[in-house]
Protein backbone atom coordinates (compact mmCIF):
# COMPACT_ATOMS: atom_id res chain seq x y z
CA UNK A 1 0.00 0.00 0.00
CA UNK A 2 3.17 2.38 0.58
CA UNK A 3 3.79 1.99 -3.22
CA UNK A 4 0.70 3.05 -3.73
CA UNK A 5 0.51 6.02 -1.96
CA UNK A 6 2.86 7.39 -2.84
CA UNK A 7 1.80 7.57 -6.44
CA UNK A 8 -0.95 9.90 -4.89
CA UNK A 9 1.37 11.96 -3.02
CA UNK A 10 3.58 12.18 -6.18
CA UNK A 11 0.55 13.67 -8.11
CA UNK A 12 0.03 16.28 -5.71
CA UNK A 13 2.61 18.43 -4.08
CA UNK A 14 5.75 18.46 -5.19
CA UNK A 15 7.59 19.74 -2.66
CA UNK A 16 5.62 17.39 0.32
CA UNK A 17 6.20 14.40 -1.82
CA UNK A 18 9.60 15.18 -1.52
CA UNK A 19 9.73 14.51 1.64
CA UNK A 20 7.51 11.80 2.23
CA UNK A 21 9.21 9.94 -0.74
CA UNK A 22 12.45 9.92 0.48
CA UNK A 23 11.45 8.72 3.86
CA UNK A 24 9.35 6.15 2.58
CA UNK A 25 11.65 4.99 0.33
CA UNK A 26 14.08 4.22 2.56
CA UNK A 27 11.45 2.35 5.27
CA UNK A 28 10.20 0.50 1.96
CA UNK A 29 13.63 -0.61 1.21
CA UNK A 30 14.55 -1.34 4.83
CA UNK A 31 11.41 -3.61 5.54
CA UNK A 32 12.15 -5.34 1.97
CA UNK A 33 15.29 -6.19 2.20
CA UNK A 34 14.57 -7.85 6.10
CA UNK A 35 11.86 -9.72 4.28
CA UNK A 36 14.06 -10.64 1.31
CA UNK A 37 17.09 -11.68 3.83
CA UNK A 38 14.81 -13.83 5.62
CA UNK A 39 13.17 -15.46 2.93
CA UNK A 40 16.27 -16.71 1.21
CA UNK A 41 17.68 -17.60 4.40
CA UNK A 42 14.01 -20.01 4.63
CA UNK A 43 14.31 -21.17 0.97
CA UNK A 44 18.19 -22.43 1.04
CA UNK A 45 17.32 -24.40 3.94
CA UNK A 46 14.26 -25.72 2.87
CA UNK A 47 15.57 -26.54 -0.92
CA UNK A 48 19.05 -28.18 0.76
CA UNK A 49 16.36 -30.59 2.98
CA UNK A 50 13.95 -30.67 0.40
CA UNK A 51 16.58 -31.19 -2.09
CA UNK A 52 13.81 -29.51 -4.70
CA UNK A 53 15.85 -27.28 -7.47
CA UNK A 54 14.61 -23.19 -7.62
CA UNK A 55 13.02 -22.72 -11.25
CA UNK A 56 12.73 -19.41 -11.67
CA UNK A 57 10.65 -20.12 -15.07
CA UNK A 58 8.31 -21.87 -13.79
CA UNK A 59 8.26 -19.51 -11.03
CA UNK A 60 7.63 -16.49 -12.84
CA UNK A 61 5.01 -17.89 -15.04
CA UNK A 62 2.79 -19.49 -11.98
CA UNK A 63 2.88 -15.79 -10.54
CA UNK A 64 1.96 -14.00 -13.52
CA UNK A 65 -0.68 -16.25 -14.73
CA UNK A 66 -4.39 -16.76 -13.45
CA UNK A 67 -5.03 -19.28 -10.39
CA UNK A 68 -8.12 -20.92 -8.62
CA UNK A 69 -6.37 -20.01 -5.46
CA UNK A 70 -4.61 -16.67 -3.78
CA UNK A 71 -1.25 -18.08 -3.44
CA UNK A 72 0.59 -16.46 0.29
CA UNK A 73 3.72 -18.84 0.86
CA UNK A 74 4.57 -22.41 0.96
CA UNK A 75 4.66 -25.32 -1.43
CA UNK A 76 2.67 -28.27 -1.82
CA UNK A 77 1.45 -29.79 1.25
CA UNK A 78 2.91 -27.08 3.51
CA UNK A 79 1.00 -24.14 1.00
CA UNK A 80 -1.05 -21.60 2.53
CA UNK A 81 -3.74 -19.87 0.38
CA UNK A 82 -6.83 -18.04 0.14
CA UNK A 83 -9.37 -20.42 -1.32
CA UNK A 84 -11.75 -18.85 -3.56
CA UNK A 85 -14.87 -20.34 -5.33
CA UNK A 86 -15.01 -22.64 -8.11
CA UNK A 87 -18.38 -22.20 -10.35
CA UNK A 88 -18.02 -24.95 -13.36
CA UNK A 89 -20.33 -25.66 -16.31
CA UNK A 90 -21.01 -29.22 -17.29
CA UNK A 91 -23.70 -31.01 -18.62
CA UNK A 92 -24.67 -32.00 -15.43
CA UNK A 93 -25.18 -28.38 -14.31
CA UNK A 94 -23.79 -25.54 -12.78
CA UNK A 95 -21.00 -26.78 -9.73
CA UNK A 96 -20.01 -24.93 -6.66
CA UNK A 97 -17.40 -25.79 -4.50
CA UNK A 98 -14.21 -23.82 -2.70
CA UNK A 99 -10.96 -24.42 -4.69
CA UNK A 100 -9.55 -26.00 -1.21
CA UNK A 101 -10.85 -28.89 -2.15
CA UNK A 102 -8.63 -29.63 -4.07
CA UNK A 103 -6.01 -29.61 -1.66
CA UNK A 104 -3.23 -27.67 -3.34
CA UNK A 105 -2.88 -30.39 -5.74
CA UNK A 106 -1.85 -29.44 -9.22
CA UNK A 107 -0.65 -32.58 -10.65
CA UNK A 108 -4.25 -33.70 -11.42
CA UNK A 109 -3.68 -36.37 -8.57
CA UNK A 110 -6.74 -35.52 -5.76
CA UNK A 111 -10.51 -36.22 -7.33
CA UNK A 112 -13.22 -33.94 -6.21
CA UNK A 113 -16.42 -35.21 -6.76
CA UNK A 114 -19.38 -32.81 -7.06
CA UNK A 115 -23.14 -32.96 -8.16
CA UNK A 116 -22.62 -35.95 -9.92
CA UNK A 117 -19.00 -35.03 -12.04
CA UNK A 118 -15.44 -35.66 -10.84
CA UNK A 119 -13.09 -33.01 -10.91
CA UNK A 120 -9.07 -32.69 -11.21
CA UNK A 121 -6.99 -29.98 -11.42
CA UNK A 122 -3.70 -29.85 -13.88
CA UNK A 123 -1.38 -26.58 -13.63
CA UNK A 124 -4.25 -24.19 -12.83
CA UNK A 125 -6.83 -26.21 -15.30
CA UNK A 126 -9.69 -27.84 -13.86
CA UNK A 127 -10.44 -31.08 -15.98
CA UNK A 128 -13.08 -34.11 -16.14
CA UNK A 129 -11.09 -37.01 -14.45
CA UNK A 130 -10.13 -40.07 -15.42
CA UNK A 131 -12.17 -43.68 -14.16
CA UNK A 132 -8.97 -45.03 -13.34
CA UNK A 133 -5.73 -43.18 -12.20
CA UNK A 134 -2.64 -43.13 -14.53
CA UNK A 135 0.70 -44.96 -13.00
CA UNK A 136 2.19 -41.88 -11.56
CA UNK A 137 -1.35 -41.48 -9.57
CA UNK A 138 -2.51 -38.85 -11.65
CA UNK A 139 -6.21 -39.18 -13.49
CA UNK A 140 -5.27 -36.63 -16.15
CA UNK A 141 -3.56 -38.22 -19.58
CA UNK A 142 -0.73 -36.06 -21.22
CA UNK A 143 -0.27 -36.56 -24.63
CA UNK A 144 3.63 -35.98 -25.94
CA UNK A 145 3.18 -32.39 -26.20
CA UNK A 146 2.11 -31.45 -22.52
CA UNK A 147 -1.44 -31.48 -23.03
CA UNK A 148 -4.42 -32.65 -21.03
CA UNK A 149 -6.24 -34.82 -23.49
CA UNK A 150 -9.28 -34.93 -20.98
CA UNK A 151 -12.16 -33.16 -21.43
CA UNK A 152 -12.75 -29.70 -19.51
CA UNK A 153 -15.85 -28.32 -18.17
CA UNK A 154 -16.52 -24.56 -19.01
CA UNK A 155 -14.99 -22.68 -16.10
CA UNK A 156 -16.58 -19.72 -14.70
CA UNK A 157 -14.23 -19.47 -11.36
CA UNK A 158 -14.02 -16.56 -9.35
CA UNK A 159 -10.24 -16.59 -9.91
CA UNK A 160 -7.28 -14.67 -8.81
CA UNK A 161 -7.98 -12.57 -11.10
CA UNK A 162 -11.38 -12.13 -10.88
CA UNK A 163 -10.86 -11.69 -7.47
CA UNK A 164 -8.58 -8.72 -7.83
CA UNK A 165 -10.55 -7.06 -10.54
CA UNK A 166 -13.91 -7.29 -8.48
CA UNK A 167 -11.46 -5.52 -5.20
CA UNK A 168 -10.55 -3.05 -7.85
CA UNK A 169 -13.97 -2.33 -9.10
CA UNK A 170 -15.07 -1.87 -5.61
CA UNK A 171 -12.02 0.36 -4.96
CA UNK A 172 -13.21 2.59 -7.89
CA UNK A 173 -17.04 2.41 -7.07
CA UNK A 174 -16.24 3.72 -3.43
CA UNK A 175 -13.64 6.57 -4.92
CA UNK A 176 -16.38 7.85 -7.77
CA UNK A 177 -19.13 7.47 -5.62
CA UNK A 178 -17.74 9.33 -2.67
CA UNK A 179 -16.38 11.60 -5.27
CA UNK A 180 -19.64 11.88 -7.23
CA UNK A 181 -21.90 12.55 -3.84
CA UNK A 182 -18.88 15.13 -3.05
CA UNK A 183 -19.67 17.07 -6.19
CA UNK A 184 -23.51 17.18 -4.77
CA UNK A 185 -22.80 18.21 -1.69
CA UNK A 186 -20.24 20.89 -2.40
CA UNK A 187 -21.76 22.13 -5.22
CA UNK A 188 -20.57 25.39 -6.25
CA UNK A 189 -17.44 25.18 -3.94
CA UNK A 190 -13.70 24.38 -4.88
CA UNK A 191 -12.90 20.70 -4.93
CA UNK A 192 -11.20 18.76 -1.53
CA UNK A 193 -9.84 15.86 -0.60
CA UNK A 194 -10.74 12.81 -2.93
CA UNK A 195 -11.66 15.35 -5.28
CA UNK A 196 -9.03 17.26 -5.64
CA UNK A 197 -6.99 14.36 -6.44
CA UNK A 198 -9.59 12.52 -9.29
CA UNK A 199 -10.63 16.19 -10.64
CA UNK A 200 -7.25 16.90 -12.31
CA UNK A 201 -7.43 13.25 -13.86
CA UNK A 202 -10.99 13.61 -15.01
CA UNK A 203 -10.13 16.95 -16.69
CA UNK A 204 -7.09 15.57 -18.04
CA UNK A 205 -9.15 12.97 -19.74
CA UNK A 206 -11.42 15.16 -20.49
CA UNK A 207 -9.25 18.01 -21.97
CA UNK A 208 -5.84 15.91 -23.50
CA UNK A 209 -7.44 13.06 -24.81
CA UNK A 210 -11.46 13.21 -25.17
CA UNK A 211 -11.59 16.23 -26.91
CA UNK A 212 -8.29 16.72 -28.93
CA UNK A 213 -9.35 12.87 -30.04
CA UNK A 214 -12.96 12.69 -30.59
CA UNK A 215 -13.78 16.66 -31.10
CA UNK A 216 -17.34 18.24 -30.56
CA UNK A 217 -19.09 14.73 -30.24
CA UNK A 218 -16.69 13.86 -27.16
CA UNK A 219 -19.08 13.75 -24.31
CA UNK A 220 -20.98 10.61 -25.70
CA UNK A 221 -17.76 8.59 -24.97
CA UNK A 222 -16.45 10.32 -21.99
CA UNK A 223 -18.16 7.73 -19.50
CA UNK A 224 -16.05 4.98 -21.19
CA UNK A 225 -12.90 6.56 -22.00
CA UNK A 226 -13.02 7.73 -18.35
CA UNK A 227 -13.72 3.63 -16.95
CA UNK A 228 -11.48 2.26 -19.35
CA UNK A 229 -8.83 5.12 -17.83
CA UNK A 230 -9.37 4.67 -14.23
CA UNK A 231 -10.08 0.43 -14.50
CA UNK A 232 -6.69 0.22 -16.16
CA UNK A 233 -4.73 2.70 -14.01
CA UNK A 234 -6.12 1.42 -10.88
CA UNK A 235 -5.65 -2.43 -11.41
CA UNK A 236 -1.95 -1.78 -12.76
CA UNK A 237 -1.36 -0.23 -9.33
CA UNK A 238 -3.01 -2.63 -7.27
CA UNK A 239 -0.86 -4.64 -9.97
CA UNK A 240 2.34 -3.58 -8.42
CA UNK A 241 1.02 -3.89 -4.82
CA UNK A 242 2.96 -7.14 -3.40
CA UNK A 243 0.14 -8.43 -0.79
CA UNK A 244 -2.88 -9.29 -1.34
CA UNK A 245 -5.59 -8.18 -2.67
CA UNK A 246 -2.84 -6.60 -4.51
CA UNK A 247 -0.12 -8.44 -6.69
CA UNK A 248 -2.62 -10.11 -9.38
CA UNK A 249 -1.57 -9.20 -12.82
CA UNK A 250 -5.19 -8.14 -13.90
CA UNK A 251 -4.44 -5.90 -16.52
CA UNK A 252 -1.16 -8.09 -17.90
CA UNK A 253 -4.03 -10.68 -18.41
CA UNK A 254 -4.90 -11.23 -22.53
CA UNK A 255 -8.36 -12.28 -21.73
CA UNK A 256 -9.10 -8.91 -19.66
CA UNK A 257 -7.31 -6.92 -22.26
CA UNK A 258 -8.57 -8.98 -24.74
CA UNK A 259 -12.15 -8.08 -23.67
CA UNK A 260 -11.73 -3.84 -23.41
CA UNK A 261 -9.88 -3.98 -26.82
CA UNK A 262 -13.20 -5.81 -27.82
CA UNK A 263 -15.61 -2.88 -26.51
CA UNK A 264 -13.11 -0.45 -27.66
CA UNK A 265 -13.67 -2.19 -31.32
CA UNK A 266 -17.51 -2.53 -30.57
CA UNK A 267 -18.03 1.17 -30.02
CA UNK A 268 -16.01 2.46 -32.97
CA UNK A 269 -17.84 -0.16 -35.60
CA UNK A 270 -21.36 1.16 -34.00
CA UNK A 271 -20.35 4.83 -33.83
CA UNK A 272 -18.41 4.75 -37.46
CA UNK A 273 -20.41 7.00 -39.80
CA UNK A 274 -20.16 6.63 -44.00
CA UNK A 275 -17.13 8.88 -43.76
CA UNK A 276 -15.01 6.37 -41.79
CA UNK A 277 -16.43 3.01 -44.37
CA UNK A 278 -15.71 5.71 -46.86
CA UNK A 279 -11.87 5.77 -46.19
CA UNK A 280 -11.64 2.13 -45.26
CA UNK A 281 -13.22 0.51 -48.56
CA UNK A 282 -12.79 3.41 -50.65
CA UNK A 283 -10.62 6.07 -49.92
CA UNK A 284 -11.41 9.24 -51.41
CA UNK A 285 -8.95 10.58 -54.04
CA UNK A 286 -7.61 7.42 -54.97
CA UNK A 287 -7.21 5.41 -57.72
CA UNK A 288 -8.95 2.42 -58.56
CA UNK A 289 -5.64 0.13 -59.02
CA UNK A 290 -3.73 1.40 -55.68
CA UNK A 291 -7.32 0.69 -54.01
CA UNK A 292 -7.06 -3.01 -54.51
CA UNK A 293 -3.75 -2.74 -52.98
CA UNK A 294 -4.95 -0.08 -50.17
CA UNK A 295 -8.24 -1.42 -49.23
CA UNK A 296 -7.15 -4.68 -47.97
CA UNK A 297 -4.61 -3.04 -45.73
CA UNK A 298 -7.49 -0.77 -44.32
CA UNK A 299 -9.69 -3.63 -43.69
CA UNK A 300 -7.49 -5.37 -42.38
CA UNK A 301 -6.40 -2.40 -39.94
CA UNK A 302 -9.35 -2.06 -38.50
CA UNK A 303 -9.02 -5.50 -36.52
CA UNK A 304 -5.30 -4.65 -36.26
CA UNK A 305 -6.03 -1.63 -33.83
CA UNK A 306 -7.92 -3.47 -31.41
CA UNK A 307 -5.43 -6.11 -31.53
CA UNK A 308 -2.64 -3.95 -31.14
CA UNK A 309 -4.21 -2.29 -28.31
CA UNK A 310 -4.84 -6.12 -26.53
CA UNK A 311 -1.27 -7.30 -27.22
CA UNK A 312 0.61 -3.43 -26.03
CA UNK A 313 -1.50 -3.47 -22.43
CA UNK A 314 -0.93 -7.03 -21.74
CA UNK A 315 2.81 -6.91 -23.11
CA UNK A 316 3.72 -4.47 -20.66
CA UNK A 317 2.17 -5.07 -17.66
CA UNK A 318 3.26 -8.76 -18.00
CA UNK A 319 7.07 -7.35 -18.63
CA UNK A 320 6.48 -5.29 -15.58
CA UNK A 321 5.87 -8.32 -13.56
CA UNK A 322 8.28 -10.79 -15.11
CA UNK A 323 11.22 -7.76 -14.50
CA UNK A 324 10.44 -7.89 -11.20
CA UNK A 325 10.38 -11.40 -10.28
CA UNK A 326 13.72 -12.34 -12.33
CA UNK A 327 15.25 -9.77 -9.86
CA UNK A 328 13.81 -11.47 -6.85
CA UNK A 329 14.57 -14.94 -8.92
CA UNK A 330 18.16 -13.99 -9.02
CA UNK A 331 18.21 -14.50 -5.31
CA UNK A 332 17.05 -18.09 -5.13
CA UNK A 333 19.29 -18.74 -7.98
CA UNK A 334 22.29 -17.38 -6.51
CA UNK A 335 20.97 -18.83 -2.73
CA UNK A 336 20.86 -22.32 -4.21
CA UNK A 337 24.75 -22.11 -4.71
CA UNK A 338 25.63 -20.49 -1.45
CA UNK A 339 23.60 -18.47 1.31
CA UNK A 340 26.36 -15.92 1.51
CA UNK A 341 25.97 -15.28 -2.02
CA UNK A 342 22.21 -15.37 -2.41
CA UNK A 343 22.24 -12.74 0.88
CA UNK A 344 24.24 -9.97 -1.18
CA UNK A 345 22.73 -10.30 -4.55
CA UNK A 346 19.35 -9.40 -2.70
CA UNK A 347 20.63 -6.00 -1.70
CA UNK A 348 21.22 -5.46 -5.38
CA UNK A 349 17.67 -7.10 -6.69
CA UNK A 350 15.67 -5.22 -4.17
CA UNK A 351 17.41 -2.36 -5.39
CA UNK A 352 16.89 -2.53 -8.81
CA UNK A 353 12.64 -4.32 -7.88
CA UNK A 354 12.57 -0.47 -6.04
CA UNK A 355 13.91 0.86 -9.23
CA UNK A 356 11.73 -1.18 -11.68
CA UNK A 357 8.72 -0.57 -9.22
CA UNK A 358 9.12 3.10 -9.71
CA UNK A 359 9.35 2.79 -13.25
CA UNK A 360 6.22 1.29 -12.91
CA UNK A 361 4.60 3.31 -11.49
CA UNK A 362 4.92 5.62 -14.48
CA UNK A 363 4.12 2.90 -16.96
CA UNK A 364 0.75 1.93 -15.16
CA UNK A 365 -0.39 5.79 -15.80
CA UNK A 366 1.00 5.91 -19.55
CA UNK A 367 -0.25 2.54 -20.19
CA UNK A 368 -4.04 3.51 -19.09
CA UNK A 369 -3.52 7.12 -21.14
CA UNK A 370 -2.27 5.26 -23.83
CA UNK A 371 -5.55 2.79 -24.16
CA UNK A 372 -7.31 5.82 -23.52
CA UNK A 373 -5.59 7.79 -25.51
CA UNK A 374 -6.02 5.15 -28.98
CA UNK A 375 -9.50 4.49 -28.10
CA UNK A 376 -10.13 8.05 -27.83
CA UNK A 377 -8.61 8.81 -31.79
CA UNK A 378 -10.54 5.28 -33.06
CA UNK A 379 -13.71 7.03 -31.73
CA UNK A 380 -13.09 9.96 -33.52
CA UNK A 381 -11.97 8.58 -36.68
CA UNK A 382 -14.83 6.85 -36.85
CA UNK A 383 -17.41 10.04 -36.53
CA UNK A 384 -14.75 11.91 -38.00
CA UNK A 385 -16.65 14.47 -40.47
CA UNK A 386 -15.41 14.64 -43.95
CA UNK A 387 -12.26 16.49 -43.69
CA UNK A 388 -9.03 15.33 -45.79
CA UNK A 389 -6.64 17.15 -44.19
CA UNK A 390 -7.15 15.24 -40.88
CA UNK A 391 -6.77 11.92 -41.91
CA UNK A 392 -2.68 12.11 -42.26
CA UNK A 393 -2.78 13.02 -38.57
CA UNK A 394 -4.70 9.93 -37.32
CA UNK A 395 -2.41 7.32 -39.46
CA UNK A 396 0.53 9.00 -37.69
CA UNK A 397 -0.86 8.66 -34.56
CA UNK A 398 -1.86 5.13 -34.92
CA UNK A 399 1.68 4.14 -35.13
CA UNK A 400 2.16 4.12 -31.11
CA UNK B 1 1.73 -20.57 -24.11
CA UNK B 2 -0.26 -20.54 -21.30
CA UNK B 3 -0.22 -16.43 -20.73
CA UNK B 4 -1.84 -15.68 -24.55
CA UNK B 5 -4.54 -18.35 -24.42
CA UNK B 6 -7.75 -15.84 -22.78
CA UNK B 7 -9.94 -18.29 -20.93
CA UNK B 8 -13.16 -17.89 -21.04
CA UNK B 9 -14.40 -17.56 -17.45
CA UNK B 10 -12.25 -14.28 -17.37
CA UNK B 11 -13.89 -12.56 -20.26
CA UNK B 12 -17.12 -13.59 -18.47
CA UNK B 13 -16.25 -12.24 -15.37
CA UNK B 14 -14.27 -9.16 -16.96
CA UNK B 15 -16.92 -8.25 -19.38
CA UNK B 16 -20.14 -8.61 -16.51
CA UNK B 17 -18.42 -6.66 -13.82
CA UNK B 18 -16.53 -3.80 -16.49
CA UNK B 19 -20.34 -3.65 -17.86
CA UNK B 20 -21.62 -3.02 -14.55
CA UNK B 21 -18.85 -0.52 -13.49
CA UNK B 22 -19.41 1.23 -16.60
CA UNK B 23 -23.55 1.45 -16.13
CA UNK B 24 -23.01 2.32 -12.30
CA UNK B 25 -20.32 5.02 -12.82
CA UNK B 26 -21.86 6.41 -16.08
CA UNK B 27 -25.11 7.04 -14.00
CA UNK B 28 -24.10 7.80 -10.64
CA UNK B 29 -20.24 9.31 -11.04
CA UNK B 30 -19.63 10.48 -14.74
CA UNK B 31 -22.93 12.03 -15.57
CA UNK B 32 -22.94 14.11 -12.03
CA UNK B 33 -18.99 14.93 -11.99
CA UNK B 34 -19.01 16.12 -15.74
CA UNK B 35 -21.99 18.04 -15.39
CA UNK B 36 -20.60 19.63 -11.96
CA UNK B 37 -17.45 20.67 -13.86
CA UNK B 38 -19.04 21.49 -16.42
CA UNK B 39 -21.07 24.25 -14.52
CA UNK B 40 -18.74 25.29 -12.37
CA UNK B 41 -16.19 26.05 -15.59
CA UNK B 42 -19.40 28.37 -17.04
CA UNK B 43 -19.65 29.64 -13.41
CA UNK B 44 -16.02 30.51 -13.41
CA UNK B 45 -16.49 32.01 -17.14
CA UNK B 46 -19.28 33.79 -16.02
CA UNK B 47 -17.72 35.06 -12.80
CA UNK B 48 -14.85 36.19 -14.59
CA UNK B 49 -17.13 37.92 -17.39
CA UNK B 50 -18.75 39.76 -14.65
CA UNK B 51 -15.60 40.79 -13.12
CA UNK B 52 -14.34 42.49 -16.05
CA UNK B 53 -17.79 44.14 -17.12
CA UNK B 54 -17.03 45.42 -13.38
CA UNK B 55 -13.79 46.47 -13.79
CA UNK B 56 -14.41 47.76 -17.01
CA UNK B 57 -17.33 50.10 -15.59
CA UNK B 58 -14.95 51.06 -12.51
CA UNK B 59 -12.82 52.10 -15.23
CA UNK B 60 -15.06 54.22 -17.29
CA UNK B 61 -16.61 55.36 -13.67
CA UNK B 62 -13.22 56.59 -12.63
CA UNK B 63 -12.78 58.14 -15.87
CA UNK B 64 -16.33 59.91 -15.34
CA UNK B 65 -15.06 60.41 -11.83
CA UNK B 66 -11.97 62.34 -12.94
CA UNK B 67 -13.67 64.49 -15.90
CA UNK B 68 -16.58 65.92 -13.24
CA UNK B 69 -13.91 66.89 -10.91
CA UNK B 70 -11.91 68.19 -13.96
CA UNK B 71 -15.03 70.17 -15.01
CA UNK B 72 -15.72 70.88 -11.14
CA UNK B 73 -12.18 72.15 -10.75
CA UNK B 74 -12.80 74.29 -13.78
CA UNK B 75 -15.61 75.60 -13.08
CA UNK B 76 -14.72 76.65 -9.16
CA UNK B 77 -11.41 78.50 -10.78
CA UNK B 78 -13.74 80.28 -13.36
CA UNK B 79 -16.18 81.25 -10.42
CA UNK B 80 -13.51 81.96 -8.19
CA UNK B 81 -11.85 84.10 -10.85
CA UNK B 82 -15.22 86.04 -11.51
CA UNK B 83 -15.92 86.93 -7.95
CA UNK B 84 -12.66 88.45 -8.09
CA UNK B 85 -13.17 90.23 -11.05
CA UNK B 86 -16.64 91.71 -9.71
CA UNK B 87 -14.67 92.45 -6.94
CA UNK B 88 -12.48 94.03 -8.46
CA UNK B 89 -14.91 95.84 -10.37
CA UNK B 90 -16.69 96.70 -8.13
CA UNK B 91 -14.27 98.15 -5.89
CA UNK B 92 -13.09 99.86 -9.06
CA UNK B 93 -16.95 101.05 -9.28
CA UNK B 94 -17.12 102.35 -5.91
CA UNK B 95 -13.40 103.95 -6.10
CA UNK B 96 -14.83 105.69 -9.35
CA UNK B 97 -17.71 106.66 -7.23
CA UNK B 98 -16.41 107.73 -4.29
CA UNK B 99 -14.05 109.62 -6.61
CA UNK B 100 -16.73 111.36 -8.10
CA UNK B 101 -18.37 111.98 -5.38
CA UNK B 102 -15.77 113.56 -3.44
CA UNK B 103 -14.82 115.82 -6.38
CA UNK B 104 -18.51 117.01 -6.12
CA UNK B 105 -17.89 117.77 -2.63
CA UNK B 106 -14.76 119.42 -3.14
CA UNK B 107 -16.39 121.34 -5.85
CA UNK B 108 -18.93 122.18 -4.34
CA UNK B 109 -17.32 123.10 -1.22
CA UNK B 110 -15.03 125.58 -3.15
CA UNK B 111 -17.91 126.94 -5.12
CA UNK B 112 -19.44 127.46 -1.35
CA UNK B 113 -16.27 129.13 -0.43
CA UNK B 114 -16.20 131.02 -3.12
CA UNK B 115 -19.55 132.51 -2.76
CA UNK B 116 -19.00 132.47 0.96
CA UNK B 117 -15.93 134.37 0.52
CA UNK B 118 -17.11 137.12 -2.15
CA UNK B 119 -20.51 137.85 0.20
CA UNK B 120 -17.91 138.16 2.92
CA UNK B 121 -15.91 140.38 0.98
CA UNK B 122 -18.73 142.50 -0.20
CA UNK B 123 -20.51 142.56 3.47
CA UNK B 124 -17.19 143.95 4.54
CA UNK B 125 -16.87 146.01 1.72
CA UNK B 126 -20.02 147.52 2.96
CA UNK B 127 -19.35 148.07 6.12
CA UNK B 128 -16.29 149.32 5.22
CA UNK B 129 -17.75 151.58 3.02
CA UNK B 130 -20.85 152.82 6.12
CA UNK B 131 -17.95 152.53 8.57
CA UNK B 132 -15.67 155.32 6.26
CA UNK B 133 -18.90 157.25 5.42
CA UNK B 134 -19.65 157.20 8.87
CA UNK B 135 -16.14 157.96 10.20
CA UNK B 136 -15.80 160.66 7.56
CA UNK B 137 -19.35 161.74 8.96
CA UNK B 138 -17.70 161.84 12.10
CA UNK B 139 -14.78 163.52 10.96
CA UNK B 140 -16.34 166.12 8.96
CA UNK B 141 -18.78 167.04 11.90
CA UNK B 142 -15.97 166.94 13.78
CA UNK B 143 -12.87 168.79 11.51
CA UNK B 144 -15.95 171.28 10.16
CA UNK B 145 -17.67 172.26 13.43
CA UNK B 146 -16.38 175.69 13.18
CA UNK B 147 -15.87 178.09 10.28
CA UNK B 148 -11.92 178.58 10.51
CA UNK B 149 -11.78 174.91 9.62
CA UNK B 150 -14.46 174.93 6.87
CA UNK B 151 -12.57 177.99 5.42
CA UNK B 152 -8.94 176.65 5.33
CA UNK B 153 -10.18 173.40 3.67
CA UNK B 154 -12.23 175.50 1.00
CA UNK B 155 -8.85 177.15 0.60
CA UNK B 156 -7.17 173.74 0.13
CA UNK B 157 -9.41 172.66 -2.29
CA UNK B 158 -9.45 175.70 -4.34
CA UNK B 159 -5.39 175.42 -3.76
CA UNK B 160 -6.03 172.20 -5.98
CA UNK B 161 -8.19 173.13 -8.02
CA UNK B 162 -5.98 175.80 -8.83
CA UNK B 163 -3.20 173.44 -9.82
CA UNK B 164 -5.53 171.06 -12.31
Amino acid sequence: MAIFALSFENLYSPAMSQVIQNKSIRKIFRLLLAGMLLLSFSTVKANEEGGEKFDAGKMIVEHISDAHDWHLWGEHDHAVSVPLPIILKSEKGLHFFMSSAFHHDIEGKHVVENNGERFVMLHNHIYYAADSATAEGGYVTVNEKGEATNAAPLDFSITKNVFAMLVSIALLLWIFLSVAKAYRRREGMPPAGMQSLVEPLIIFVRDEIAKPSIGPKYKKYMPYLLTVFFFIWINNLLGLVPIIPGGANVTGNIAVTMTLAIITFVITTISANKNYWQHVFAMPGVPVGVLVLLTPIELLGVFLRPFVLMIRLFANITAGHIIALSFFSLIFIFGEMSTGLGLGVSVFSVAFVIFMSLLELLVAFLQAFVFTLLSAIYFGAAVEEHHHDHHDAHEGAHSH
Amino acid sequence: MELIKPSIGLIFWMSVSFFTLLFILRKFAWKPILNMLDEREQNIAEALNTAKKAREEMASLKADNERLLNEARLERDRMLKEARDTRDAIIAESKDKAQQEANKIMAQTRETIRTEKNAAITELKNQVASMSIEIAGKILRTELGNDEKQKSLVQDMLKDIKMN
